[in-house]
């Protein structure tokens, strides 16, 4: 018995080993990404990082916990208007704007939660829903505070003075700020937090008699999703340098909801392959839509919104009904069989 | 160590348990048998703390937990498992298994998300004591690291019950143990639970609808019919008594199982 | 006009928007009581059905009555290959996972309208003569009153078949316990088709109403997250519930335009779905359900 423990554990660290290695390599990669790659890829990166930030905390949220948010878009709205007011009234630097930016995000979900979470998932769905459009209603009517349809500029974020007025700045710092959410997710996933967050969603008796209390997780895992989406928001801010309502509508929820489904639910490489994807996906359509209108002669500027909201859905129901676990098992899978091929057979 | 004093349970009109008292004592395996519909879930309900009776109470090592939420009662040393197999996809059986030490473990969220010494201290602690004294007991080393839905029926069972006993519960409560296994893994599962009850010490209640499983092992046994008591006593006194054989209506030729 | 006049011509509007919204959350209660399961796609089914009594009646120029008839068949057809493809699949998944796949189907139709039909407005022919209705002093327009006749008919009349008809009490027997009503002989399945059939229909002709009172555009399935706080607030699986229920909201919606600034308007009925969450969850005689463990 005590060989086989030892062996186990050996194997365990040099799995782990490998895994720290590879992390260290895409670390690097990522550091270096902005002197080797075109203009055009820092934009994406930078823009791919927020998004995986805000998909994170939903999958916190939907995916491990089992809370169907659809109010996500506007928490990162919520964000970012955060960030632009701090700055245009109290100068307040990026330190202190994009903390608060998460704080206010995650006190608006306790705010709507309260009376939301005790009741049925599907009423929180719809909670969430009216949480979005009252929201938003909010970001374009609370003119005093938001400037309304006009929207708000926003000045570079600064370290010590140094401006991060290009995208390469700010994609360092959107880096810094992916890989501490990433890293807090992996952590609290791995305790006893996250065995909570999972045994609500699936087995909500099961979990009350193992002394889980069902309200107080539901609130923390909804609490920490839209903190995640409010520090996106706030560096969205940063990024854009430009905030108006229209960009936190329930368009922008399903699509947060479609990256979290198509990457796969309850899995933290999920949300970042989910991300990613959904991300790449509207230049793609782009570049579908300008072959399709090119040769049937339609516009372009109509078609290319609806073609987005079609394929968003045919995602969705593809991946719920054929692979519930996205993008993250076919990865697995293909990482599985590669190691299989790579090593000579071990057993 | 658990009492249920005189509970009556009603749903609208219908009456689930009427004056049903039992008494598990401390490091003894205490049984409730009686033919589906008896009322022997509603009764572990009203004990878990889902369903509050219209009267009677429920008394746990001197305690009375009448009032306290479900989980509350599982701070105060009470476990149980499920009829129906209440395991957690896409968990292995380790993750699983160390879901049932919520009620040690102290970690808050905070703690949790930056990996206090402290929670890193907790899990390591865990780990190794749900692989060194919970898994060897139930047999669980070989599929320790897969995944739950990927086990056999009888396995996910003892998964279910290691997961229950990493609190070191004062009183474990089992519903249906067997339910759905063929006598081989009947026997199999006897076995288990008379272990930990041996190794641990632990407090056991089961309800049970199969009688020889339950006749193999229990110190008591408890008999209630159509939500009332019926009779109780030791296995022989339960086996041999008219009224629970009329309840049973001809259920006493189930051979006990033999547990070595 | 005073404004006591004004109150009482703002409450009659309110209920007879609120007859079509009875209308509509029949569809979605249906649904539910026969699988359990929210259709968030409601909307978008009652859009895309007015598309095509559109295309039916305007573009290929059948006229309305042969449009009607179009568009019940397209509207049933759609929404049995939306059953079998996307949700008899999802049986036994985890509530959210089917949730979310009727947002994926709304997302489909109403990007496939969006790309066909384009995104501007346009006018379906008036099945409904505007030749306005009074009530004594009460101006009630008659694209809305009719609206409101047709919508309450129909949402009676489906009362009664579901109350007394074979396939009703199917239905019921279905919602209450699914495996005595197999036991029974009851073809499930049949029922939760069933069940997608009437919820066409009650989409198909709600949709056609609203375009006639409204405009037909992509977003004419907005309407149905109005119809949110009326399902709830009817008892989600109480079907006679549902048209006292309607009528309290659209009336609710109606009279608050009176005391709110216009802008209000559009968000009326997401606080009203918060204040029916907040309050009567369990809908308007607001029995908790207690759940058989």
């Amino acid at each position: 018995m005590s060989v086989a423990t030892s062996d186990l554990s050996d194997r365990t660290r040099t799995a782990e080993n490998m895994l720290r290695i590879r992390v260290g390599i895409l670390l690097l990669g990522l550091l270096v990404l902005p002197f080797v790659a075109p203009g055009y890829w820092i934009f994406f990166a930078g823009l791919l990082g927020i998004n995986i930030i805000a998909t994170q905390g939903l999958n916190i949220m939907m995916g491990y916990t089992g809370l169907l948010s659809l109010v996500h878009a506007a928490f990162v709205g919520v964000g970012a208007y955060t960030v632009a007011v701090m700055q245009a009234r109290f100068d307040a630097p990026f330190w202190v704007t994009i903390p608060s930016a998460g704080i206010l995000a995650a006190v608006i979900g306790l705010g709507f939660g309260l009376p939301s979470l005790r009741i049925r998932g599907l009423y929180l769905v719809i909670a969430t829903l009216a949480a979005q459009f009252i929201l938003h209603f909010v970001f374009v009517h609370w003119e005093s505070v938001t400037k309304g349809d006009l929207g708000m500029t926003v000045a570079p974020a600064s370290v010590f003075g140094f401006l991060l007025n290009t995208e390469v700045r700010v994609y360092y710092l959107i880096l810094f700020f992916v890989i501490i959410s990433t890293i807090f997710a992996r952590n609290v996933i791995n305790s006893r937090v996250g065995r909570a967050f999972i045994a609500i969603r699936e087995r909500d008796l099961t979990a009350q008699v193992l002394g889980v209390e069902i309200v107080r997780y539901k609130f923390i895992a909804f609490a920490l999703g839209s903190m995640y989406a409010g520090v996106a928001g706030g560096l969205l801010a940063y990024f854009n340098r430009y905030v108006n309502p229209e960009q936190f509508s329930l368009f922008l929820s399903v699509f947060f909801l479609a990256a979290v489904i198509v990457g796969g639910m309850g899995s933290i490489l999920g949300a970042i392959l989910g991300a990613a994807f959904m991300t790449i996906l509207p230049e793609v359509l782009r570049g579908v839509a300008l072959m399709i209108g090119g040769g049937f002669g339609f516009d372009l500027g109509t078609i290319l919104t609806p073609l987005r909201e079609t394929v968003f859905g045919i995602l969705m129901v593809a991946f719920l009904v054929l692979e519930p676990r996205g993008l993250a098992e076919l990865w697995n899978r293909f990482a599985r069989r590669w190691a299989g091929k790579a090593k000579p057979s071990s057993h | 160590m658990l009492r249920v004093d005189n509970v009556q349970l009603s749903f609208g009109g219908v009456r689930a348990l009427s004056g049903v008292s039992v008494y598990a004592a401390p490091a003894k395996i205490t049984s409730v048998i009686g033919p589906n519909g008896a009322g022997k879930t509603s009764l572990f309900n009203v004990i878990s703390g889902f369903y509050q009776p219209q009267a009677g109470k429920v008394v746990l090592d001197g305690e009375d937990i009448s009032r306290l939420k479900p989980h509350a009662r599982a701070y105060r040393g009470m476990s149980r498992t499920f009829q129906n197999i209440a395991l957690f996809h896409g968990m292995t059986v380790l993750d699983n298994i160390k879901l049932g030490a919520h009620t040690n473990l102290k970690s808050g969220v905070l703690a949790a998300t930056l990996r206090l010494p402290s929670t890193r201290r907790e899990e390591a602690e865990l780990d190794t004591v749900v692989r060194r004294d919970i898994v060897p007991v139930l047999d669980l080393a070989h599929v320790q690291d897969s995944r739950v839905e990927d086990l056999p029926y009888g396995l996910q069972k003892r998964v279910e019950l290691a997961r229950a006993l990493v609190m070191r519960p004062k009183v474990l409560l089992l519903d249906e143990p067997v339910a759905g296994m063929n006598r081989e893994e009947k026997r199999e599962m006897a076995r288990f639970v008379a272990r930990v009850n041996r190794e641990f010490g632990t407090t056991v209640l089961l309800i049970e609808h199969d009688m020889s499983m339950v006749m193999s092992i229990s110190d008591h046994v408890y008999v209630i019919s159509f939500g009332r008591p019926v009779a109780e006593g030791t296995p022989d006194e339960v086996r041999s008594n008219p009224k629970v054989i009329e309840a049973y209506l001809g259920g006493a030729d189930d051979a006990p199982l033999s547990v070595a | 006009m005073s404004p006591f006049q004004l109150f009482i011509e703002y409450s009659v509007l309110g209920i007879a928007a609120g007859g079509v919204y009875a209308l509509i959350a029949l569809g979605i209660i249906v649904i539910f009581k026969a699988s359990h399961m929210f259709n968030f796609a409601m909307g978008e089914m009652m859009m895309l059905s007015a598309y095509f009594f559109y295309a039916a009646s305007v573009t290929f120029a059948f006229g309305p009555a042969i449009g009607l008839a179009i568009a019940l068949a397209g509207s049933v057809a759609v929404a049995l290959l939306i059953e079998r493809v996307a949700i008899r699949p999802m049986l036994g998944r985890p509530f959210i996972a089917v949730v979310m796949v009727t947002f994926g189907v709304g997302s489909i139709l109403r990007g496939v309208v969006g790309m066909i039909w384009g995104p501007n407005e346009m006018q379906i022919p008036a099945i409904l003569a505007r030749t306005p209705v009074f009530l004594g002093d009460i101006f009630v327009p008659g694209r809305t009153a009719r609206a409101f006749a047709i919508a309450t008919t129909i949402v009676v009349a489906l009362i009664v078949y579901l109350r007394y008809s074979r396939a009703g009490v199917a239905l019921r027997a279905a919602a209450a316990d699914t495996v005595t009503a197999y036991s029974m002989g009851i073809d499930v399945r049949k029922v939760v088709a069933f069940s997608w059939v009437i919820a066409a229909i009650t989409g198909c002709i709600s949709g056609i109403l609203m375009a006639n009172v409204n405009t037909l555009t992509p977003h004419l399935g907005l309407v149905a997250l109005n119809v949110l706080s009326v399902v709830i607030l009817g008892g989600l699986a109480s079907i006679g519930g549902v048209l006292v229920a309607g009528f309290i909201i659209g009336w609710l919606e109606a009279i608050t335009v009176l005391f709110l600034p216009t802008e209000y308007r559009e968000i009326t009925p997401y606080i009203l779905v918060l204040l029916v969450l907040l309050f009567r969850p369990n809908g308007l005689f607001g029995k908790p359900v207690v759940e058989r463990i």
